[in-house]
């Protein structure tokens, strides 16, 4: 079974660099990284680590970078597919626990933060996107805006990502729901510093999702 | 006759015009020729008789004419911004696809 890693990586790089070599001192040797049009020296950084970079000539956003690292992923021939955040804010630890319901049937299984010490108005945020995401979808999960995921094939190649921006959580869920996969929730510890907490969701940007989510569901 | 009127009969059949040239030069789809065509003919025949405007107010149980030209106006407002909203989005989802094949290419 070969398991390729999938990093969206833009502007990260305090983190990248340290993310990876962890990875890859734990036995995770094949990983992709898209950078998503860095202006900082996250392309350099990460191709100094003897894997798979590919580079956005533009930002368009953690749906984009997504689409491009599971499509090369596929092309690599993944029979699994895990997405990883550049941030830090994942234990790779957690990528076993994920891989254990694969392994075990599952098509697909998202990490669930909810368990850990999440700040209130992020909590708050959360969970509106989860709803949102269930008004218009019909899909409750516990945490829609996780960033560690394990795809089956059958998933991945199903799966198919139109939304550029953060709304792709959202929409991953409910291409899940579409396909009728079979999906795991599985909690999983995140590790917020500063440096991850300045990043992500604030609630305006929640607002816009929910927007992004309603073009797409009539479009 | 009102200079509004004159001014209003004016612009309707300028608008008419540009509709038209536009049309001809194939810049308008046959859809978008007539929709625009009898938009700017229904303008025309209203500012002509403003009196069927007040008729059509009372209708709809509007008070005035005008008060209905700005209901439609602002409806046909949003339906434009949404319409501009979903075009955005294609494009973007279009230099998306573009950004990613380019990636894709070159290793």
């Amino acid at each position: 079974m070969k398991t390729i890693i999938v990093i969206p990586a833009y502007n990260e790089e305090k983190t990248i660099g340290g993310v990876l070599r962890k990875l890859k001192d734990n036995g995770y040797k094949d990983i992709i990284v898209v950078d998503d049009g860095s202006k900082d020296k996250t392309f350099e950084i990460a191709s100094n680590e003897k894997i798979k970079v590919f580079k956005h000539m533009i930002n368009r956003g953690l749906g984009g970078a997504l689409n491009t690292g599971i499509s090369a992923a596929l092309k690599e021939n993944a029979d699994i597919i895990v997405t990883f955040d550049a941030d830090g804010q994942h234990d790779f630890r957690d990528i076993s626990k994920l891989n254990y319901y694969i392994e075990h049937g599952y098509d697909v299984a998202i990490g669930n933060r909810i368990n850990e010490k999440m700040p209130f108005l992020r909590r708050i945020g959360n969970k509106g996107l989860d709803f949102v995401t269930y008004l218009l979808f019909g899909i409750y999960v516990n945490d829609s805006q996780a960033g560690l995921r394990m795809f089956s094939r059958k998933a991945a190649s199903l799966i198919e990502i139109k939304t550029n921006r953060m709304e792709v959580s959202s929409e991953i869920i409910t291409e899940i729901g579409r396909h009728k996969l079979k999906l795991k929730e599985v909690p999983i510890r995140t590790i917020y510093t500063e440096y991850s907490l300045s990043k992500g969701n604030s609630v305006w940007n929640g607002f816009r999702i929910a927007f992004k989510l309603f073009l797409r569901r009539i479009m | 006759m009102l200079i509004i009127q004159i001014v209003g009969i004016a612009i309707a059949f300028f608008s008419l015009l540009m509709v038209l040239l536009r049309f001809k030069k194939k810049e308008l789809t046959l859809r978008e020729f007539i929709l625009w065509g009898i938009f700017w003919i229904i303008l025309g025949v209203f500012v002509v008789y403003p009196e069927l405007m007040s008729r059509l107010a009372r209708l709809f149980g509007v008070g005035r004419g005008v008060d209905i030209i700005i209901y439609l106006a602002l409806i046909l407002l949003f339906y434009l911004m949404f319409k501009i909203n979903i075009r955005m989005e294609r494009i973007e989802q279009d230099i998306t696809k573009i950004v990613k094949e380019e990636a894709l290419k070159k290793k």
